[in-house]
């Protein structure tokens, strides 16, 4: 299909591509109002997705099958998967309050998105009803990607050498926002680390569970060391440390 | 007809002139593939690990164990459906669906073979093919991630909900390296379509070395090495295989995504993990191992890439990545997530962009040959590879014996039990021994009882 839509006359429209249009072009609008109309955000993402979706089929449609995919990969592939992740992080149980801080409002989006929508939609099918398009066999004569690259990679070849520019930069900068700047003598590597954890004074392994080395499971016995020394890391700070009686370490005649 | 006549290599030109019931012929046929490739993808996988860990594998239902997974899904569909409380109910519900259909979808641009003739129709072995099918693919990978993570989300418990960032975060990883070592195919071949990407390889160039003539092999595994490593790699991270199983870690996360899944969904979720291995084995056979051309010395038979035998070198080659797959799986220990993470952007990003510059760097010298580019590559990869392979080591320094570390540690340090501490026996052992009959042993060869 995709190959004769691309060798397709710009001026006719043939059946199918007629068919698929009036098929998803009211998907399209109801993902684009279920966006807005859902209350969880993650179902709001999963609607922009189908909208994008179709989008990128009538990309396709169109005769630009290589911005059909790109739109498919990089926008519902990897943008909004980005954005369900930070929305998943979030929490699935957050959803948006219903309570209108201005009186209206929604009511007032509801007339002007309306009559916004009428206005562009005349005025396009106005502009554009007695126009014929031309030049999507001269663009398409080598093929659609070829014919992208060349534009690409000649004429706009600044522009899009700034847009890249613009997007690493975007990306070093949340990543300079992002970083704890550590000084390289801060940072340790892994035989200075191993003799930091056993230099004197510090406990090399977790701390000791209490009553471990001791006669009693009490959360305020102390454990103790290797060498018999109590050790008070074992005991939470705001027990007082105390050590058994004789009575409470002789046998309980309950061991056999 | 004779073979010679026919044009064996599709063109796009070929696609999109079949009729209704073709097509409709040619859908299934693909569809029927995916099923029965996880059918048999399922037993083939615990055969081939079962004789790696010596031990016999599913061996009981039909001849050799072969329907053993048709048991299984049977079996699967059952049980009982349990549709968690905390669940978003039609995410819930559509999430397998969507993992299945992008996996499915991914084989209609597939070639599975040249051209032939079906009831008068000369057609190519593969449902159609457009100037963009490789974009396609890739489309379909990424949209099938939507799967799993919106499996996991609408679980609405933890450990699906971790699979399912864990998935999200791996497959946008992958991706990337995936689709930069795809580059190298398009600058090579010169086209996205899989077709013409197949076609590309079956003309090798000729090189003349040492006054003999000898082609060139025209396969991207060998001419795209490095590519053809990340490639792969990425596809095991793509398909959530072993040892990149993050998202379904049994030992961390349950199962992961599909914890909370059972019956038919469970059975969906395991059918486009199955489908995608297989479809992307395909990929990786079209992309690089020369699709349904037959390799070398099969190709001195004249007929081997025409009619409908080039199918059997197609499958021959899939079921060998499939194996390797397999063999991972039985092999390689899951790798941590930090560690996973780490070896996506900071190793296989960063050699793939290197290897693309010094590939657009070759192909811009036009006025070199394919021996002098070989030459320019390989003399330095070769003195590369020998340097590091008799580079001196350091002398590793003389090991302090026990008691001179002991000695040397600091005063104050954490005490220690003396050196020549003496474990007494345990009593328990004592009593064992002293009770047990003397063995008989040693008495003859004839006379050996245990």
């Amino acid at each position: 299909m995709t190959t004769q839509t691309v060798l397709a006359a710009a001026g006719s429209v043939p059946g199918g591509e007629a068919v698929t249009f009036w098929i998803l072009a009211p998907l399209a609008l109801i993902g684009a109002i279920g966006m807005v109309a859902a209350r969880n955000a993650v179902h709001s993402a999963l609607w922009l997705v189908l909208t994008m979706l179709c989008l990128g089929v009538f990309y396709v449609l169109q005769a630009g099958p290589f911005i059909g995919m790109v739109q498919i990969i990089v926008y519902t592939g990897a943008i909004m998967m980005l954005f369900l992740f930070v929305l998943m992080l979030v929490g699935r149980d957050s959803t948006d309050s219903l309570i209108e801080t201005l009186r209206g409002q929604r009511v007032a989006a509801i007339v002007l998105g309306l009559g916004f929508a009428g206005l562009v939609g005349s005025g396009v099918y106005h502009a554009l009803e007695k126009t014929t398009a031309v030049g999507l066999e001269q663009a398409n004569a080598e093929g659609n990607v070829q014919g992208i690259a060349r534009l690409l990679f000649t004429k706009y070849v600044f522009a899009f050498e700034l847009t890249s520019a613009l997007l690493i930069t975007a990306a070093v900068g949340a990543m300079v926002l992002a970083h704890v700047e550590r000084r390289k003598q801060d940072k340790m590597d892994q035989p200075a680390t191993m003799r930091a954890r056993f230099a004197p004074g510090n406990y090399p392994g977790p701390k000791p569970g209490p009553g471990v080395f001791a006669t009693s499971s009490s959360v305020a016995t102390p454990a103790r060391l290797p060498d018999g020394r109590l050790t008070d890391r074992s005991t939470p700070a705001i027990l007082p440390q105390r050590e058994l009686t004789a009575e409470e370490t002789s046998l309980k005649g309950t061991d056999k | 007809m004779s073979p010679s006549y026919l044009a064996q290599d599709p063109t796009l030109a070929d696609f999109g002139r079949d009729p209704w019931w073709l097509v409709l012929i040619k859908i299934v046929f693909a569809f029927a593939f995916g099923l029965l490739a996880t059918l048999l993808g399922v037993w083939f996988e615990r055969r081939v690990v079962g004789y790696m860990q010596v031990r016999p594998g599913p061996n009981q239902v039909g001849p050799f164990g072969l329907l053993q997974t048709l048991a299984d899904g049977l079996k699967m569909a059952f049980k009982e459906d349990i549709l968690p409380k905390a669940a978003d109910k039609v995410v819930y519900f559509f999430a397998p669906t969507i993992s299945v259909i992008c996996a499915v979808t991914a084989l209609s641009v597939v070639p599975f073979g040249p051209m032939v003739s079906i009831f008068g129709h000369h057609t190519p072995l593969q449902v159609t093919d457009v100037p963009v099918a490789v974009l396609l693919l890739l489309a379909c990978s990424s949209m099938g991630v939507y799967g799993i993570v919106l499996g996991g989300w609408a679980s609405g418990s933890t450990y699906p909900l971790l699979g399912g960032l864990r998935s999200s975060a791996q497959m946008i990883s992958y991706e990337v390296a995936m689709g930069l070592s795809i580059v190298a195919v398009f600058m090579t071949a010169g086209t996205m379509s899989t077709s013409g990407i197949v076609a590309a390889q079956g003309s090798g160039t000729q090189l003349t070395i040492f006054g003999q003539q000898l082609p060139a092999p025209g396969w991207y595994a060998i001419l795209l090495l490095p590519s053809f490593i990340i490639f792969f790699i990425a596809t095991v991270g793509e398909t959530n295989r072993a040892p990149f199983d993050l998202p379904e870690a049994e030992s961390e996360l349950v199962a992961g995504f599909m914890t909370e899944y059972s019956s038919l969904k469970f059975a969906l979720f395991m059918l486009s993990e199955y489908v995608a291995m297989v479809t992307m084995s395909a990929v990786t056979t079209t992309l690089f191992l020369g699709g349904w051309r037959a390799p070398w010395p099969i190709t001195i038979w004249e007929g081997a890439n025409s009619g409908w035998w080039p199918m059997l070198w197609f499958f021959g080659k899939v079921i060998a990545l499939v194996f390797v797959f397999v063999w991972l799986r039985g092999t390689l220990p899951r790798l941590r997530y930090d560690q996973f993470m780490r070896f996506g952007w900071k190793v296989l990003l960063p050699i793939n962009l290197v290897w693309i510059l010094v590939l657009s760097g070759l192909r811009s010298i036009e006025d070199w040959d394919t021996r002098g580019k070989l030459i320019a590559v390989g003399i330095p990869a070769g003195i590369l590879l020998i340097a590091t392979l008799f580079w001196p080591s350091r002398r590793p320094q003389p090991k302090p014996t026990p008691q001179e570390q002991v000695d040397s540690r600091p005063y104050g340090s954490f005490p220690l039990p003396p050196m020549d501490l003496q474990v007494p026996p345990s009593p328990r052992i004592t009593r064992v021994v002293a009770e047990r009959e003397p063995a008989n042993i040693a008495t003859g060869s004839d006379s050996r009882e245990v």
